[in-house]
């Protein structure tokens, strides 16, 4: 077992030494490089721990999805200010409180963590010994669809607020209008060829994902981040356009996943519980809702992304 | 260890040597295009040496043709995102040589 240790305290090492170097770097392009090695790291770590499920998440979302999203507001914050956003005149104070706030929010997860009984199985007998009415064989996908549903409607509605803030920014003469920069791809280029290459196969392993999440790691967020992902490579080698802000079946597209789910949960409650589901029809209703809510947030991430619309639409 | 382990530990290593150069070189290499040539090299051969190797430990056939796959599309990946890469080096060069020169 000495290599396994070795192996995760290189791990330990890296995790830590990438985080410091995301926060602490001065150049804002390479915190961002880092932040995104670190999410890779991150994912490994939670795949050490036997959480595949956390991992791929960890791996599609947290590098892969964030670290868009921070390369974008980077070239952003380049073309507005000229010197890549990188402030040296930034005022102590705001440092300090940020630094004080991280440290006291460090030191109660730390608490927290020692503070858990030692040897105890936790919630672990529980899941198992109902795992057999839940409708499906992967614990996770038990806990995070039937016992405890609430925290993933509540997951899927907080992704849908963030767009509607990030729209929220939109100027006004702009509203409606396509989101997202000008693609420049030129059209018998690698990116056009590739732009036709993958998305079948990425279509595919997305669909997996979604049904594989019923009993082995796998999941709605897992697979509506490769369906995104999907999606902005087309986007990107111009072959398709985005929709309008304004077209109602973008819209419907965004809401349909949380409204599955929340009429689920309310004929549950006509029946007993809110978000219960009979033992019968679990699998059923679990994957219905596993559906719509990746369809929903693929659309919700791939929007999220292209963020306000261009100028001149 | 039979003959499948040392097939294993030679290919794996053999793709770790690849992954250290091509390292090195995009550290010590001069500017973009040369960078890309020696992170390429890693992509391809290493990565690819690393699945061969480790297709020795595949339960069944399955196993083989996912590394296959996972090897394919890091490799179209890889090759994609140089092109982009290069082409957009290439359009920044008489900038640079403005500064004094590539880096």
């Amino acid at each position: 077992m000495t290599a396994a240790f070795v192996f995760d305290a290189m791990l330990c090492l890296l995790l830590v030494g990438t985080a410091v170097s995301a926060v602490a770097g001065r150049d804002l392009f390479a915190s961002i490089a880092f932040f995104v090695t670190y999410g890779i790291l991150i994912g490994l770590a939670w795949l050490r721990l036997g959480a595949v499920d956390v991992a791929l998440a960890e791996a599609a979302i947290g590098a892969g999805l964030t670290g868009v999203l921070l390369i974008g507001a980077w070239s952003m914050l380049q073309r507005r200010c000229g010197d890549g956003g990188n402030d040296p005149a930034m005022p102590v104070l705001p440092k300090l409180a940020a630094a004080a706030v991280s440290v006291t929010v460090t030191g109660m997860l730390a608490l927290a963590v020692l503070a858990l009984p030692v040897g105890a199985p936790g919630l672990v007998p529980l899941v198992t010994e109902n795992l057999s009415e839940s409708g499906v064989g992967n614990p996770v996908t038990a806990v995070l669809l039937n016992f405890r549903a609430y925290d993933t409607l509540m997951e899927s509605i907080v992704l849908l607020i963030a767009l509607v803030a990030v729209w929220a920014l939109t100027p006004k003469e702009l509203w409606g209008g396509v989101p997202g920069l000008r693609q420049h791809a030129r059209p018998d280029g690698v990116l056009a060829t590739f732009g036709r290459l993958l998305p079948p196969l990425g279509l595919v392993v997305a669909v997996y994902v979604v049904w594989a999440g019923s009993e082995m790691p796998g999941g709605a967020f897992q697979a509506g981040t490769i369906l995104a992902a999907v999606w902005l490579l087309v986007v990107m080698a111009g072959i398709a356009e985005e929709p309008r802000m304004s077209s109602r079946l973008l819209r419907l597209a965004l809401v349909v996943g949380p409204a599955v789910f929340l009429g689920v949960g309310l004929v549950g409650a006509a029946f007993g519980s809110f978000l219960g589901l009979p033992v019968d029809f679990a699998k059923a209703l679990i994957l219905a809702i596993e559906f719509a809510l990746t369809f929903s947030i693929a659309v919700t991430l791939a929007l999220l992304v292209a963020g306000t619309p261009r100028e001149g639409t | 260890m039979n003959l499948a382990e040392a097939f294993t530990i030679l290919f794996v290593v053999a793709g770790i040597f690849f992954f250290v150069a091509g390292t090195v070189g995009l550290l010590r290499f001069p500017d973009t295009h040369t960078r890309l040539h020696a992170l390429t090299k890693a992509d391809n051969l290493g990565l690819g040496l690393i699945a061969f190797g480790l297709a020795f430990r595949m339960p069944d056939v399955w196993g083989v043709a996912k590394l296959g796959l996972v090897w394919l599309l890091a490799v179209l990946a890889a090759a994609t995102v140089a092109q982009l890469v290069a082409r957009a080096a290439l359009d920044r060069l008489p900038d640079l040589d403005e500064k004094g020169g590539a880096r």
